[in-house]
């Protein structure tokens, strides 16, 4: 095979696991009326560029730690649909036994340690994840999702100290979605914060890049892990979007707390619409089309499976 | 085999052994490795096991606690060091919201295995924010381990124990006990991580305590005992979990319960063990559960401002006897007290020969 070949293989694999992620997360925010997905959701869609794009430059040993909105870094990682439906549905079989629910996603045997929906907090457990890695010396690292308003905690500050000080193998990856909730960017940081500043200040690497464009993402990323291999921490910025509200199922455009048009912009720069336009050839696009089908109809099978399993109860726990 | 240890030893001695028997294990925090090696605590161990095991951090006391709680989901076990229990305030968030959730969040995938060491200043002027005693605090935290030892024995073992099991503990660690000496049994005790312990027997009264509250109870217990009243001293040891089987058994035999605490008795341990005694017990106490502590305010930093702050023996013995209605030869108890304070004015040091600062 040559290495156009692989290069069109790897960006259908990006593209599929995009719309893969997509179509979990439409569904459940289509179910979520029913009242089956009984706990707060933080949508992905819109986002999944960063975390495919990032995922897919990973080892399976690997280990992310996440955030609230973690939907897209979990699958993106590996992680099992049905343990993912089980714990948002509270049935058994969830990857925590209907513990964490949709904020709480763990999965050890996924490499995805943790989801820590207190913002800033997953940080430093990345550092020690990493700092254990140290000892075992296989190359592996830590992985860190944050979004744009970790950089206003304390512990995003600390953090860089301690990683840069002990020189641990962290790839942060901040997905700067402008919003913390409904709060705009310009309301919570000074115009004159540079990020690229901070983390250089603190001797990390920094590259920014296009949250829309999954190939590139990948591409960003996956030179960069070469360095954290080597024990240089990077940080990575995406400019990013998030299409449904802060929290649930629904779009909240009605509230007036985004600038009018940028909702439409965004939609214009959709990561998966982006892609489409780049699967090249009719043989590729046969393919991609019966792949979606089978994404689909597996992710329905499992909604249905899920649905029938009975509710995570004391009486049932060992 | 036997060894006689000072209290701040046998915390050294447990934290070498744990090192030296189990080569996941690591030990850091401010001043871990430096000259003064945390009152002795940890003196040497940075020389004997490397700096990849025994480290200083940086001033993030938050951060290196959540450090500390990705260091033991990725297969350490990790013993954070905190000179002042009031330093460890900055890290509630780790501590409440990540540390002690993992196991139940997870369903025990994950296990949190650190330790947390917290040293409880006294006297020689601390004050407000050098001197607090939050074991309450931490016990009112599900999820989290409490552990406060009070000989050098507990030390040594309670660490050891703190540092094998895969739950996080807060390790409540009194400076005002750092300099006692004792006998220690290196053979593996019996008793494990949750058990008290029964340090004098007596029919008349029961002191529930722990910590250095131990010492003063074994103070009040002896004058008490020359007095005809045979008290039984009940060393907690952990705090959380509580030993309440034994704290039942031993209050319905005697029926006379004091409690006292390291730090003030609202919303405390012994209010905690006030209703367990209250709900558990079938058949009332002859007398209402007793509890005393320091009084409900910061801690002052005035020699005789913080006398009037912490419960002396003078105090403790009065009220008990008061509680009580014990009928005592008053002139006697009154030599017996001011023998025991001896040429102490300023109760503000754990014996006159040391001095500060500490």
């Amino acid at each position: 095979m040559n290495s156009l070949n692989q290069k069109s293989e790897l960006f259908q694999d990006l593209y599929m696991k995009m719309y893969y992620i997509r179509e979990v997360e439409e569904l459940i925010a289509k179910e979520y009326k029913s009242q089956l997905f009984r706990c707060p959701v933080h949508l992905s869609v819109g986002q999944e560029a960063v975390a495919v794009g990032v995922c897919s430059a990973l080892r399976m040993n690997d280990k992310v730690v996440s955030t609230h909105r973690s939907h897209a870094h979990y699958l993106a990682k590996g992680g099992s649909l049905r343990a993912f439906f089980a714990e948002i549905m509270g049935r058994v079989g969830g990857c925590c036994e209907g513990r964490g629910g949709s904020m709480h996603i763990f999965d050890k045997s996924a490499g995805f340690f943790a989801s820590v929906p207190i913002v800033g907090s997953s940080l430093p457990i990345a550092a020690g994840i990493a700092l254990a890695e140290l000892d075992v010396k296989q190359g592996n690292i830590a992985v860190a999702f944050v979004g744009d308003a970790t950089i206003e905690s304390g512990q995003f500050h600390e953090a860089l100290n301690i990683i840069s000080l002990f020189k641990l193998p962290v790839l942060i990856v901040i997905e700067d979605n402008k919003y913390s909730t409904y709060a705009r960017k310009e309301a919570r940081q000074s115009k004159n914060l540079s990020v690229e500043k901070i983390v250089e200040g603190f001797g990390l690497g920094y590259l920014e890049g296009n949250g829309d464009d999954v190939e590139s993402v990948f591409q960003i990323t996956n030179d960069s892990i070469k360095d954290v291999r080597d024990n240089k921490p990077q940080v990575l910025r995406f400019e990013t979007f998030r299409v449904y509200e802060h929290c649930g199922p629904n779009r909240d455009d009605d509230l007036g707390y985004r600038e009018v048009g940028e909702v439409e912009r965004f939609l214009e720069r959709d990561p998966l619409k982006i892609a489409e336009t780049r699967l090249q050839g009719d043989s590729c696009r046969k393919t991609v089309a019966s792949s979606q089908e089978l994404i689909k109809r597996n992710i329905e099978v499992v909604f249905r499976e899920v649905k029938t399993l009975p509710m995570a109860d004391l009486v049932l726990a060992k | 085999m036997k060894v006689n240890y000072s209290f701040s030893e046998a915390i050294r001695m447990a934290l070498r052994d744990s090192m030296l028997e189990d080569e996941t294990v690591r030990v850091f925090g401010l001043g871990v490795p430096d000259p003064k090696g945390v009152f002795g605590t940890t003196t040497g161990l940075n020389e004997e096991f490397g700096a990849n095991r025994v480290f200083d951090i940086p001033l993030s006391e938050n951060a290196v606690t959540g450090v500390a709680l990705g260091m033991a989901m990725n297969g350490l076990r990790p013993v954070m060091n905190h000179q002042r229990a009031d330093f460890a305030f900055t890290s509630m968030e780790q501590i409440v919201n990540q540390v002690a959730k993992l196991d139940y969040t997870t369903n025990g995938v994950f296990k949190a295995q650190l330790v947390i060491r917290m040293i409880v200043g006294r006297g020689w002027g601390q004050g407000p924010t050098h001197a607090q005693s939050p074991h309450a605090l931490y016990a009112a935290i599900p999820g989290l381990r409490v552990v406060a030892p009070a000989t050098p024995e507990d030390a040594y073992w309670l660490l050891r124990q703190s540092i094998t099991i895969n739950d996080p503990v807060v390790f409540i660690e009194h400076r005002w006990l750092h300099h006692i000496r004792s006998e220690i049994d290196l053979q593996k005790p019996d008793y494990g991580i949750a058990d008290s312990r029964t340090l004098s027997q007596g029919e008349d009264l029961l002191f529930v305590s722990f910590s250095y509250g131990i010492v003063e109870a074994l103070r009040a217990e002896s004058l008490l005992r020359t007095l005809g009243v045979n008290a039984t001293v009940l060393n907690l040891r952990s705090l959380s979990p509580l030993d309440e089987r034994r704290i039942l058994d031993l209050a319905r035999k005697i029926r006379r319960v004091v409690v006292l605490d390291t730090s003030h008795s609202k919303f405390g341990v012994s209010a905690e063990i006030s209703a367990i005694l209250s709900e558990k017990l079938d058949k009332p106490l002859e007398k209402n559960c007793l509890r005393i502590g320091s009084n409900y305010e910061p801690t002052p930093s005035a020699p005789l401002l913080a006398k009037n702050h912490y419960p002396q023996l003078r105090e403790i013995i009065t009220t008990v006897i008061n509680h009580f209605h014990f009928k005592l030869d008053s002139e006697k108890l009154e030599e017996l007290i001011r023998s025991e304070e001896g040429s102490n004015i300023y109760f503000d040091q754990p014996t006159v020969g040391i001095v500060g600062p500490f």
